[in-house]
């Protein structure tokens, strides 16, 4: 049963059978307005937390996404290279970015779950 | 709200009302997008007409019988020669022949001329014109106005449906069409438009009126900004800077040849000495290959790997449909075919010098 977690910094994950799916939340889509390149991470990337796992580029700017825990990217979303306007359209699922295995799942109980999310946005 | 000190437009509540997304540029909170967002934005200027609100700008009349004299000692310009409601794009330089602003000055009289600043450098420029005015039997005044720009094929059409006429004026003209009115043919986005001063009561029935026609639209200063880049126009503070001259910058085309022989504007004898020799750097469009926008600051080299250049404004064209980019490289590689690459992060990006704008401009010159 996947569950999923979020991230002060307007990510969400999704975890099942060890592995996370990562994108950004709708709040973040929006903030960061029509998206028109993700320059997506390697296969076997290892990523610890707090690392650049994903840039995001607007029109105007181009901001950061951070691994929100530790692991190694096994998929990365590729469909986003022809359309990275899934991510402001389905930020939350067909625009999710990367997926990785998890190398310490323990560090999934410091993030938020939806409501302290909701909480944290205001 | 805080004690800090950002200025804020008259209308704001009217940028709130529609949503808009408020940041800071140059001093001001300024609505960077409205909900349709900056990609919506921008197409729909290209396509119908985008209603910008830049009171940021900002307007100062100069009048008195010194005038002609002051403005061809501020700028590379023959004021003189201009005829009435002619408006012409020109600098205030430095003694160096760098450019302090970029501006448009429009005769509105014998000895009346109306100049149009950047924001972020209103205060320097109002001082600068101040100080040289001391000299010259003229007055500066700057203006209290809301100012907007209607751009976009049909943004005649709109202002003509809002009761305004707009037919005999071409681009590059201005006019008072009424009191405490000021208005011209002219824009920053490559587009047939206008750019309107007037005050904020007046500004507030014409939004209004305009904003019922569907074919007008609220356009932000993000799109603004991608507009610009995709029509190849600079935006001060980036592409030009007070290091940076107009020969250089590929803006000679504004300073009419006599002016360069024999002009007395300040400047004049840094300009000639820098034509003289040839500038060592032009600034250029530029196109990088793929979809990975190319931005401010970025590093440029040559085939080799040497350093070439940099970029000085980037992001994505909408209309273009590819990143944009404009920057300075060295002369001899300032040329179209010339391949380079910007360094985005830490990988090379090939980038091809592209002939500006990237979007024609589509002026109503006659």
């Amino acid at each position: 049963m996947a569950k999923t977690y979020f991230t002060e910094d307007h990510e969400w994950l999704r975890v099942e059978g060890g592995i996370a799916t990562v994108g950004i939340t709708d709040y973040a889509q929006e903030q960061l307005g029509d998206l028109v390149f993700v320059e997506l991470p390697e296969l076997g990337k290892k990523l610890a937390k707090g690392d650049t796992a994903v840039v995001v580029e607007s029109v105007k700017a181009a901001s950061d996404v951070y691994a929100p825990v530790d692991g190694e990217v096994t998929e990365a979303n590729t469909s986003l290279s022809s359309d990275p306007s899934l991510v402001n359209s389905a930020a939350t699922s067909d625009g999710w970015l990367w997926k990785m295995r998890l190398a310490d799942e323990g560090q999934l109980e410091g993030l938020l779950d939806e409501a302290a999310y909701k909480a944290h946005i205001g | 709200m805080t004690g800090d000190d950002t200025k804020h437009l008259p209308l704001e509540d009217l940028h709130a009302a529609a949503g808009a997304r408020f940041g800071a540029f140059a001093g001001w909170s300024m609505p960077l997008t409205y909900p349709a967002g900056v990609m919506k934005e921008h197409l729909h200027t290209r396509e119908h007409a985008g209603l910008f609100d830049i009171s940021h700008m900002k307007l100062f009349e100069i009048s008195g019988s010194g005038t002609v004299a002051l403005l061809n000692r501020a700028c590379p310009l023959d004021a003189g020669a201009l005829e009435m409601s002619q408006s012409k794009y020109t600098f205030f330089l430095n003694e160096a022949a760098g450019i302090i602003d970029d501006l448009i000055v429009t005769r509105l009289g014998q000895q009346r001329f109306m100049v149009v600043a950047n924001a972020g450098n209103a205060e320097a420029d109002e001082k600068h014109l101040r100080a040289l005015a001391m000299d010259f039997e003229a007055k500066v005044d700057a203006l209290d106005r809301v100012f907007l720009a209607i751009q976009g094929p049909e943004a005649w059409a709109a202002l003509s449906r809002a009761g305004i006429e707009t037919g005999s004026l071409l681009f590059m003209h201005g006019f008072e069409p009424r009191e405490n009115w000021f208005m011209s043919r002219s824009g920053y986005t490559g587009e047939d438009g206008f750019e309107i001063g007037l005050p904020e009561a007046d500004a507030r029935n014409l939004i209004a009126k305009l904003l019922e026609d569907e074919r007008v639209m609220w356009v932000g200063l993000a799109a603004r900004d991608s507009l610009r880049l995709e029509a190849g126009l600079c935006l001060h503070g980036l592409d030009i800077t007070p290091e940076i001259d107009p020969a250089s910058a590929g803006l000679m085309w504004a300073i009419p040849k006599e002016v360069r022989a024999s002009g007395a504007f300040i400047g004049a004898d840094a300009l000639r000495a820098i034509l003289e020799r040839g500038p060592a750097q032009k600034r250029v469009g530029l196109k990088p290959e793929g979809r990975q926008p190319v931005r401010t600051g970025a590093a440029l080299f040559d085939a080799d790997g040497d350093p070439a250049g940099h970029v000085t404004s980037g992001g994505f064209g909408p209309s273009a449909a590819h990143p944009v980019a404009m920057g300075y490289v060295q002369t001899s590689l300032a040329k179209p075919g010339a391949k380079l690459f910007a360094d985005v992060r830490g990988t090379k990006i090939p980038v091809d010098i592209n002939p500006l704008p990237f979007t024609p401009h589509r002026y109503r010159k006659g």
